[in-house]
């Protein structure tokens, strides 16, 4: 009700000196005390993680956690990387995220595309079942998922156990099936705001759909890809459920749930705990840190329509 | 299959009653390059999550140990009669998805937009500020679970050392993850801290779009900032309320890596039940009842389905009217 | 119209994905220094065989290690290990074995067994019996046989579970070991008015199945063995009037619990014995692979759970008895059989006790020259026992008492008041597992 009233008033400039100006000072300085005490609370679990990886357990063990350290040292880390075999459950990782973003990508973009250029009957139909998809809660569908994964059979060159069970490939497939939800809703709703002039003209030039979407389509969704790619990197990166579930032998596993079976290596010593878990944090905190203005991006891009 | 083989049929039709140029009739190529990029995604969907939701809600009827096909038998609510009657941990999950859900609503959704407000002015640092509450968002839940692991653990953990209650044998000895009657909020403020920042940028893009001469006509007459706030900023922030309300509902639902963890990798603490908790352990374990998990599965569906399709209907009703 | 594109559908489908698949096929580089290749091989291979361990903690691993080792240099056999955490396997054993098992699994004797010979998961081994029989005794025999008579399992060593504590802190204080209930309540009383947590305990996360040997020793001092098998086995109620007496007993012990029990492993109330933090616990031999200072072996001892009923006095001895088995689905059954028949000779339980010394070997042949004391008193006590119990989740059904009973006694010991409720909540349960 308001905006309406609100867009109708002549838009006057804003007068140069408003009285609020006056007391800006005061108060910015009490948000900025508010915001910095409330960032380094937050900080503080990490900040508390890294201390405790950082410390000899002998020497917390000695002195308790909570005492001046005697000597910082990265040890906790290299341990926890070489003796558990780290950059194996890395390498697992990298092996099921890059395909999963890459495949998840291709077929979100081609059925946004779909549902966003053709008037054919099923198109909110469609749209739904994506984005319904992606919303349940992976429990529900785990106890038949999990038997369908025993029973579907895999040819070798794909999977180690002859099965869906147990494989990479397997993992992948649910997180395309997954994810493809998301970026299907975030990525009809950018393409609508790209005129559809444009790719109709070309058809009406009589180029195939499949350049429209090559050429035309898929260079103009780039920041929506990036900010996706990036989104969805994390996420599947940090799945833990999945791979847990679908996958028994421990040496296949990616790095987030490989860390669970690990940390009974470390009983007793949540020195190892910590700097496993840091870790395993790195690569997502650097996507972040590169890649921060997508990140946010994607998850804002699907919410807000413009 | 039928679908898909349909929506590539001859009969497109024009879903919305607007005029728009029609489109030609698509080629074989065209056909077939739509019909694999679109088929695949469709069936890896249907057989691999519609399926198994619907699957869920069949074995739920049955009774079954898991192993081989021919020991599956039809029981009809049995399992339903059980798990309401007869199964102790399942009124406590509910509850506790109720509670998870409520405080999710009340107390990180509002931190995270007051913080979006105060973050939204042109202030100095405001990047820095965003980086570190947004920081626990990138973190794998279950990489958050170990690290409040180590805040929480009673013996060396951050918590009882500086409240100095980390004394076995002493007088106060407090054990965050165990005592029943703590953990559950133990484990809920470790999911806030990640929470918070979530619907802090959520909202805070939702803000930046706001259109900033709304704001000037506000100002001008003479509303002052908590008027500005609610009378022209929430309306217009409506698409991203309901957003955040879907994130709040469906992640509260979906909650399972952190409790996974912090009960100690096996979903099983008095205190911590949750409905996807007691599916999983169903399912998997040693002597599993694939059943009775669907039934609780089921239950978990139905509820689900319900916020889904509320969102989903209130988001897709513009489009139908456009 | 509609049916040529499905096909092409399909063949396209597969390509794809083959795309994928191709990124996935490269076989990971398995640069982890250790004996544990990835398994993203192919079947067959004549000379290797898989082993499927759950001996993740850092002693087993190594013990299994040496084990795995000492067999391929005695008989050219590669063996590709494969280990999960410990509490992880046993949960998703079925899954296992009906998915991709390796060809020898670890696993337990007992009903634990049996119930998955039942299912037809494990690989019948008379033929491997017929060649190492001899080296063990009936009772051992026995544990390793399913319903049908048939054997599926080979032992590699059992252990007691008694009340351990460190001697020095005993002979510091002035405390004795405790051979009845009396005596043992007045030792914890004394215990916490010296400022010590009387028995330490640590049953969070996914090891509430350590409250089970309380339980057990409770049950088997005051009401017997054939009493508690037969409660174990799904014949008797959990309701049963006899079983308030346990609960009651049990109630005694809890105020001298160490606090917190219910947020820590195990291997933490063992450490907090070993810090002289805590007097006691009752634990099995285990404990000893938590050891980090090797010292500390020789500090360590044990007496039997003290007796209530004299009737029964301390004639049951708790001694679950860890093994292999043959998965059903194995890929490499005969080289299985092989590797089989080489663990049930004591050579091979003299390899893995050279690292782990926590344990008795179960073979009668096995080489007791280099047991340290602890391990001769554990032979002794297991030999001269009249009973000799698997465990509470071996003996019983393991989903039942994972589900139901662990986490009803976890919840008891939060609050112990009347134990009568909590039998009856277990009661109410155990038609839903024991149908037969």
């Amino acid at each position: 009700m308001t905006t309406t009233t609100a867009t109708d008033l002549p838009k006057a400039a804003a007068p140069a000196g408003r009285p609020a100006t006056r007391s800006r000072r005061p108060r910015g300085l009490g948000r900025h005390v508010f915001l910095a005490l409330v960032s380094v609370g937050w900080l503080i679990p990490l900040a508390w993680a890294l201390f405790t990886s950082l410390r000899s357990y002998s020497d917390t063990a000695e002195h308790g956690y909570l005492s001046w350290p005697h000597g910082l040292s990265f040890d906790n880390f290299s341990t926890a990387f070489d003796q558990s075999g780290m950059p194996h459950f890395f390498w697992n990782s990298l092996l099921i995220t890059v395909p999963a973003v890459l495949l998840t990508l291709l077929f979100a973009s081609a059925v946004a595309f779909f549902v966003s250029r053709f008037d054919f009957r099923f198109n909110i139909a469609l749209l739904m079942l994506f984005t319904a998809g992606n919303l349940l809660p992976a429990q529900v569908i785990i106890t038949p998922l999990y038997k369908l994964y025993l029973q579907l059979p895999l040819p070798s060159f794909l999977s180690g156990s002859g099965y869906f069970y147990d494989s990479a490939f397997g993992v992948i497939t649910i997180h395309v099936a997954y994810q493809c939800g998301f970026c299907v809703f975030v990525l009809s709703n950018y393409m609508r705001t790209i005129p559809r002039e444009i790719s109709e003209a070309a058809l009406v030039d009589g180029a195939p759909v499949w350049r429209q979407y090559f050429q035309i389509i898929l260079p103009l969704c780039r920041p929506a890809f990036a900010a996706l790619a990036t989104l969805e990197s994390i996420w599947i990166y940090n799945d833990f459920f999945w791979s847990l579930i679908l996958m028994e032998t421990g040496d296949k596993r990616p790095v987030t749930s490989a860390l669970a079976g690990l940390s009974g290596e470390y009983f007793t010593n949540p020195n190892l705990i910590a700097a496993g878990a840091l870790l395993t944090c790195i690569p997502t905190l650097l996507i972040y840190l590169v890649l921060q203005r997508h990140f946010v991006g994607g998850l804002t891009i699907g919410a807000s329509k413009t | 299959m039928a679908l898909t083989a349909d929506v590539t049929g001859k009969n497109a039709k024009a879903a919305a009653p607007r005029r728009r140029p029609r489109t030609r009739v698509l080629s074989v190529g065209d056909k077939l390059f739509l019909a694999v990029l679109i088929g695949v995604p469709l069936l890896a969907l249907l057989a691999f999550v519609w399926l198994p939701a619907l699957a869920s809600v069949g074995i739920s009827f049955t009774q079954w140990d898991g192993i081989g096909l021919s020991s599956i038998h039809w029981v009809g609510l049995q399992n339903y009669k059980n798990i309401f009657t007869n199964y102790p941990p399942f009124w406590p999950a509910v509850e506790h998805n109720v509670i998870w859900m409520v405080f999710t609503a009340l107390v990180p959704t509002p931190a995270g937009i007051f913080l979006a407000y105060q973050l939204d002015r042109k202030i100095r640092f405001s990047r820095v500020y965003q980086m570190a509450i947004f920081l626990p968002v990138v973190l794998s839940t279950a990489v958050v679970g170990f690290i409040w692991e180590i805040v929480y653990d009673p013996d060396h953990g951050l918590l009882n050392s500086v409240l100095g209650t980390n004394n076995p044998s002493g007088k106060h000895y407090i054990d965050w993850l165990g005592d029943p009657h703590l953990n559950l909020w133990a484990v809920l403020v470790a999911s806030a801290w990640r929470h918070t920042g979530y619907v802090m940028i959520l909202y805070l893009a939702g803000l930046k779009s706001v259109d900033p001469s709304l704001r000037e006509a506000a100002a001008i007459d003479g509303a002052n900032g908590r008027q500005t706030f609610l009378r022209v900023i929430v309306p217009a922030m409506k698409p991203i309320n309901v957003t955040i309300i879907v994130v709040t509902v469906m992640e509260s639902l979906r909650a399972f890596d952190m409790v996974y963890v912090l009960s100690g990798n096996n979903g099983s603490k008095q205190g911590l039940e949750l409905l996807s908790l007691l599916i999983t352990n169903n399912t998997v374990g040693e002597s599993p009842r694939p059943g009775y998990g669907s039934a609780l599965a089921t239950v978990l569906l139905v509820v689900s389905l319900a916020a889904i399709v509320t969102f989903l209907v209130q988001n897709f009703r513009k489009e139908r009217q456009a | 119209m509609s049916r040529g594109p499905i096909t092409d559908r399909r063949t396209l489908l597969r390509g794809a994905i083959g795309g994928a698949g191709l990124l996935l096929a490269s076989p990971a580089l398995a640069a982890c220094g250790k004996s544990n290749a990835s398994s993203s091989g192919s079947g067959g291979g004549g000379s290797q065989v898989t082993f499927g361990s759950d001996g993740s903690d850092p002693t087993p691993r190594k013990a299994y290690g040496a084990l795995t080792s000492a067999y391929t240099a005695a008989s050219g056999m590669q063996v590709r290990t494969n280990t999960l955490d410990h509490n992880t396997f046993a949960q998703q054993i079925t899954a296992y074995l009906q998915g991709t098992p390796e060809d020898v699994v670890t696993w337990f004797a007992g009903y634990r067994m049996q119930f998955f010979a039942q299912k037809n998961l494990l690989h019948p081994i008379d033929d491997v019996w017929a060649q190492i029989g001899g080296g063990f005794s009936d009772a051992a025999k026995k544990l390793s046989l399913g319903l049908d008579g048939k054997a599926y399992f080979v032992p590699l060593y059992n252990y007691p579970w008694g009340v351990f504590y460190r001697k020095s802190l005993f002979a510091a204080k002035g405390y004795q070991p405790a051979a009845d209930w009396d005596s043992f309540v007045a030792l914890c009383a004394q215990m916490k008015k010296d400022g010590l947590s009387p028995l330490a305990a640590g049953f969070g996360g996914g090891d509430s199945w350590t409250n089970l040997g309380t339980f057990d020793y409770l049950n088997l001092r005051i009401n017997g063995y054939d009493f508690h098998m037969q409660l174990m086995g799904g014949k008797a109620a959990w309701s049963d009037p006899r079983l308030n007496a346990v609960m009651d007993h049990w109630r005694q012990l809890s105020p001298y619990l160490e606090a917190g029990a219910s947020g820590r492993k195990w291997q933490d109330a063992a450490q907090s014995v070993f810090d002289k933090k805590s007097g006691m616990t009752v634990t099995g031999l285990f404990m000893g692979q938590a050891i980090t200072d090797e010292s500390l072996r020789d500090d360590m001892d044990f007496f039997a759970f003290p007796a209530i009923d004299p009737t029964h006095g301390q004639d049951a001895v708790e001694a679950p008895t860890d093994g292999f088995v043959l998965s059903a689905k194995a890929k490499h059954v005969d080289a299985g059989k092989k590797m089989l028949e080489w663990i049930g000779t004591s050579a091979a339980e003299t390899v893995y006790a050279g690292v782990d010394p926590s344990n008795v070997g179960a073979s009668t042949k096995a080489d007791t020259s280099k047991y340290n004391a602890l391990q001769q008193k554990s032979a002794q006590m297991i030999a001269s026992a009249k009973y000799i119990t698997q465990f509470g989740d071996r003996d019983s059904d393991p989903g039942f008492i994972s589900a139901v009973v662990e986490p009803g006694f976890a919840q008891w010991l939060a609050s112990p008041d009347d134990g009568a409720s909590t039998l009856k909540k277990i009661e109410s349960q155990r038609s839903q597992y024991f149908t037969s």
